[in-house]
């Protein structure tokens, strides 16, 4: 496209006054700015020492925790729902009759590989009784592949961990306890 | 006594490049916080003590960042011309350690008879050469060959149009940087270094006060010499990757950023002795007892010259690239007629002005500065026609700016 294309169109620039011409108010308006930036306050997180504000911890992707009823025993009802929804294939559960008569099923087992996992939260959307939850938990961290392969127990201990600062929702929206 | 000589000349050699190669690693941090603090960030605060858990703000991060330049693999690409891509390095750093030959760092150390030094100690590498200023332009000078083979040898694009950029800016550069140094030599009358400071001394008149305008025609260029923000062409990391350095790794490109601090070190330095009265600070360092007066004296030019360097590091977060055009434009168009400006002025001033009292000086200096300052921007000669005359103004888009 040529300078004179019809198609290009020209804005009117501002004129510079003398000032201008003079670079000062350019001079003057740079360094107040970088002079009032190099003292201003920092909006780094130190991290270990400083922990970053979540702005809602409800809606949070970090680690996984199975939720606990209100007899201590595992929400989860071995439905799939979950590992169906999962795009990352990274839940597996086996399920197993259940030894409780209010439902059929309670998994056997129930492992996450959370190093495949995509933090995607759509386990937490599919599941039907609120097992499945995703916490505030950023920081996750192991010394092996095995290591970050959450079973159920582990997962119950995040709840544990978690349930006093990030309680479950579910009951105040009317859902299982 | 020749021997001693010899001795205490090493001995001031390896003060100097230990002090002034120190300086440029800590600049490198110091580059970093000014950096991180004006962009909000805090900037390296980790790295302290090695094997404790002491941090010290961050003080350490040099000795980590040499240390990793170190270990880095030593790779030569197999395009390059050997030799001088291995020499380029060397000529850069030489040249810029080379400068600190003249620099006086105070006047003179007392006589010790009991180390056997009969004679004051000058603190000077090379003390009383008479041309000390020429021989810092010649060796500013020959850092362009370091720059130029170092991207001629590289057999890059990249590295090429870096080079011929830097070539051509440092080259222009000199003239107006020799314009504002010729206004304080003809004001003293010599070209030591020591000389010119003493007269600064001596009259209480920093150049920059009667030669403000030398002082900002010299101190333009000076950032444009040593490659800095907003004469950073040659390595204009978004244009070019990295310039003249594109293909260098390890140690030689330590030793071309290492230079580069090093430049930016001598130029704050000439700065500090040329137009603020090197190491002279009214009352500080007018005791005449030995050794307080040289601490004092050496303290005032180092917390001279660090002040400088905060303003050069602070200028570089402040104003953006200028354009190539630009760049020379303002060389050509504006800095060599204000040099020029301020040349005559000061030629005029000395030979008119001989009784005058310090405060005309200082005033008829101010105003040379002014009015030729106001003169160049009236003129506008940095304020580019590149449309097309006369220029369609489209209805309703006047207000958009």
């Amino acid at each position: 496209m040529k300078p004179d294309d019809p198609q290009i169109r020209w804005l009117k620039e501002p004129q510079l006054g003398l000032a201008g011409k003079m670079y000062l108010p350019l001079i003057f308006d740079g360094l107040t700015t970088t002079a009032r930036h190099l003292v201003g306050p920092k909006v780094t997180v130190s991290f270990p020492e400083q922990r970053p504000e979540i702005g809602n911890p409800q809606i949070y992707r970090g680690v996984h925790r199975l939720n606990r009823d209100a007899d201590g025993r595992v929400k989860c009802v071995a439905c799939f729902l979950c590992a169906t929804a999962c795009p990352a294939h990274c839940i597996d559960i086996v399920g197993v009759e259940s030894p409780w008569p209010d439902r059929e099923k309670y998994p056997e087992s129930f492992t996450i590989d959370e190093l495949r996992c995509i933090y995607c939260g759509m386990c937490e959307e599919a599941c039907p009784v609120d097992a499945i939850e995703l916490t505030s938990l950023f920081d996750l961290t192991g010394r092996s592949r095995e290591e970050m392969v959450f079973d159920k127990e582990k997962l119950l201990a995040v709840y544990d961990a978690t349930k006093d600062k990030e309680p479950m929702t579910s009951p105040s929206k009317g859902g299982t306890l | 006594m020749l021997y001693w000589l010899a001795i205490v000349s090493v001995i001031k050699i390896v003060i100097i490049v230990a002090v002034v190669m120190t300086t440029a690693a800590y600049l490198v941090l110091v580059e970093r916080w000014i950096a991180a603090w004006v962009q909000m960030r805090r900037g390296p605060n980790r790295v302290g003590i090695p094997l404790t858990n002491i941090r010290l703000f961050g003080l350490g991060q040099p000795l980590a960042d040499g240390l990793k330049f170190i270990f880095k693999e030593e790779y030569v690409p197999a395009h390059v011309d050997r030799r001088l891509f291995l020499l380029a390095p060397i000529v850069i750093m030489a040249s810029a350690l080379a400068v600190f030959a003249v620099i006086p760092v105070g006047d003179t150390l007392p006589a010790m008879p009991w180390l056997g030094l009969e004679s004051p100690v000058a603190l000077t590498v090379a003390p009383g050469i008479d041309v000390g200023v020429l021989y810092v332009f010649a060796l500013s000078s020959i850092a362009v060959y370091g720059v130029i083979l170092g991207g001629w040898a590289s057999n890059n694009k990249f590295s090429l149009l870096g080079a011929l950029r830097s070539s051509a800016q440092l080259i222009s550069y000199e003239l107006p940087l020799g314009l504002g140094l010729l206004g304080v030599v003809l004001a003293t009358g010599s070209l030591r270094l020591e000389d010119i400071v003493g007269r600064q001394a001596e009259t209480g008149l920093w150049f920059a006060f009667t030669q403000p305008l030398g002082m900002l025609v010299f101190l333009v260029a000076a950032f444009a010499e040593a490659a800095r923000l907003p004469f950073d062409l040659p390595e204009a990391e978004q244009e070019l990757v990295g310039g003249y350095h594109t293909e260098y790794s390890g140690v030689k490109l330590l030793l071309f950023l290492t230079a580069e601090f090093i430049h930016m070190i001598t130029a704050a330095l000439l700065m500090v002795l040329l137009f603020f009265g090197g190491w002279h600070f009214w009352v500080l360092t007018e005791s005449t007892s030995g050794w307080t007066q040289v601490l004092a004296r050496g303290a005032v030019l180092a917390v001279k010259t660090l002040a400088m360097i905060l303003v050069f590091m602070l200028v570089r977060w402040t104003w953006p690239r200028f354009r190539y055009d630009q760049l020379m434009a303002l060389a050509w168009k504006v800095m060599l007629p204000l040099g020029m400006v301020n040349l005559v002025a000061v030629a005029l001033l000395e030979e008119l002005a001989g009784g005058w009292p310090p405060l005309a000086l200082v005033a008829a200096g101010w105003l040379v500065a002014i009015v030729a300052w106001v003169g160049s921007a009236y003129a506008g000669p940095l304020i580019t026609q590149n449309r097309p005359t006369p220029p369609r103004i489209l209805e309703g888009a006047t207000d958009e700016t």
